[in-house]
């Protein structure tokens, strides 16, 4: 049914002495879909996905998993839920079908079955040909195709996957994602964490923009670029004081802008009557709606 | 909208898959250590022993009406079950979340708290078992007699380690840092290493220090382990007692420490 949700949360809240990390949440995944969780450092990303695992507890707020009810039914949960973790927590003494192996044990996998789910989790990590090779001598791309391969060999219904490539090279990048991407067409249900936006508009049907603990947007990319920033910007290069002219003159205009750090960009053409500012046009994106609703300043 | 028909029934509270889970990682780990762990929990007791038995043993002959490197021979079995169970418990419990965060990762898995210490605890015990019987063979090889009731010695090792476990998991589940582990060391492992008759018997000490004595549970383990040798007193099932009531209150202890330091 599609209509079915993998997670649903309520208003959930988390905190942490003063600070409050998951500030009263409302969280859909739908069955068989991939949700991308967007937002920068610190909006709490990383404690939505342990509260998913009961390895949070959250203060207040209704939060269910594959239909158990967290935290009293987490375990439940948690056996049909594979989750990559932001951190690397292989054993590093260990070889990769070692850790394949342990992790088979973990998830109750039937011994008749044990075998070939280390098989097609190596497959599925391009692993076979490394599987005696000691975690430590692996490079970072391959430790972290295992740290998502483990995370697959019982066959979860749910995918949790926290950061999957922050911190790797773009061609590594793109090999996860072709790992991530095969996952999906199987349909398999996926939550994926990111602060890389093209990384949630490459893979994500629905992203959710998080900001100070809170959904502050979510819908399908296309759409809530759309919504937020239209469909196209320009970008306006120059001196600092030729872009605060720029940035005054577009809000007289009532049009929207965000700094790129380079430029201003200008967006919601479309609403312009013609008083558009010179510069290089492009279709609106994913980042503008970002930076617009979780702002510009670092914190 | 209502989430996905549930399959499955909620899982129960100490299951075994899940400890089973837990203890295949640690003996698969296990090959890629057993060297070094052997070494520690073996070599030094049995230094002790020598040092002990021949250097000591060479002024005192007789203590307590036993040859004197029979006397430590018998008693550093208690020494190997410390060193083999609270040392390892403490650095390798503490390493295990804070560096390698293979608590994490695990307690993503259907293993709960609970489970994950009970089975590093039976783990450790089941280690302490085997290396607390290294100085009892030392000791035999250096001419004690050997007796039926030393069978039980594995047994008693087991049990003192699984408590000695339990304590040192519960000492890293409250330290903040690895340094705070000099003060458990210094003042609570130290003395109790010390005043357990394993190296001089109690009853010469004052009467305060042989009711303190009475307290540490080393001091049990110590005594059951001669009794084993040498035969049998009518005091020795309370002393049982004492390692199983010493035994599970270490492991709720663990636990209660363990799910604070893991579980937000």
């Amino acid at each position: 049914m599609p209509d079915e949700l993998a997670i649903r949360l309520r208003g959930a809240v988390k905190r942490y002495g003063p600070i409050t990390a998951v500030d009263g949440l409302d969280l859909d995944v739908p069955i068989g879909t991939c949700v991308g969780l967007l937002g920068p450092n610190g909006a709490g990303k990383s404690t939505t996905m342990r509260l998913l695992t009961a390895q949070a507890i959250a203060d207040e707020g209704e939060l269910e998993v594959l239909g158990f009810k967290l935290p009293e039914e987490s375990k439940a949960a948690r056996a049909q839920c594979g989750v990559a973790p932001q951190l690397d927590n292989l054993d590093v003494t260990l070889t990769v079908e070692q850790n394949l192996l342990v992790f088979a044990y973990l998830y109750r996998i039937a011994r008749a079955e044990r075998h070939d789910a280390i098989e097609r989790a190596l497959v599925m990590a391009n692993l076979v040909d490394r599987r005696d090779t000691r975690v430590d001598k692996l490079s970072g791309g391959m430790r972290r195709r295992l740290l998502i391969a483990r995370a697959l060999v019982h066959r979860p219904r749910l995918v949790l996957l926290d950061e999957p490539t922050v911190g790797l090279d773009p061609q590594v990048r793109q090999e996860l994602w072709a790992l991530i991407d095969a996952l999906r067409a199987e349909g398999t249900t996926i939550l994926m964490s990111t602060h890389y936006i093209e990384e949630a508009q490459r893979l994500a049907d629905t992203v959710l923009i998080m900001s100070h603990g809170k959904a502050v947007a979510a819908g399908p990319p296309l759409e809530l670029v759309a919504h937020h920033a239209g469909r196209e910007a320009v970008e306006v290069y120059g001196a600092p004081a030729r872009l605060a002219e720029v940035e005054v003159a577009a809000a007289a205009a009532g049009l929207r802008t965000r700094r790129t750090g380079t430029s201003i960009a200008v967006l919601r053409l479309d609403d312009a009557n013609g008083q558009v500012p010179e510069g290089e046009r492009r279709p609106a994106n994913l980042e503008d709606v970002f930076v617009l609703l979780t702002g510009e300043e670092i914190e | 909208m209502a989430t996905a028909a549930r399959s499955g029934t909620r899982l129960g509270r100490l299951e075994r898959p899940a400890i089973t889970g837990v203890l295949i990682r640690e003996v698969v780990n296990f090959s890629s250590y057993w060297r070094s762990a052997t070494f520690s929990s073996t070599v030094e007791p049995t230094i002790y022993l020598l040092a002990f038995g021949f250097g000591f043993g060479s002024l005192v002959s007789r203590v307590a009406g036993y040859s004197y490197v029979q006397f430590v021979g018998t008693g550093t079995v208690a020494t190997a079950v410390l060193f083999s169970s609270a040392f390892p418990a403490m650095f390798g419990t503490f390493v295990k979340y804070q560096f390698q965060r293979t608590y994490d990762a695990i307690l993503a898995a259907p293993v709960d708290t609970e489970e994950l210490v009970t089975a590093e605890a039976l783990w450790i015990a089941s280690r302490a078992g085997v290396y607390g019987c290294v100085p009892l063979v030392v000791a035999l090889a250096f001419g004690l007699d050997p007796a039926w009731g030393m069978l039980v010695v594995p047994f008693v090792s087991f049990l003192a380690g699984f408590g000695w476990a339990c304590f040192g998991i519960s000492i890293a589940g409250f330290a903040n840092s690895i340094e705070n582990f000099s003060y458990v060391i210094s003042a609570v492992l130290t003395p109790l290493f010390l005043v357990a008759g394993t190296f001089f018997p109690l009853s010469k000490l004052p009467r305060w220090a042989q009711v303190a004595g009475e307290l540490n549970p080393l001091h049990h383990c110590v005594e059951l382990v001669r009794h084993a040798a040498f035969g049998f007193h009518s005091w020795d099932a309370a002393r049982v007692a004492v390692l199983v009531a010493f035994g599970l209150a270490m492991w709720r202890l663990a636990i209660f420490a363990m799910t604070r330091k893991l579980i937000d």
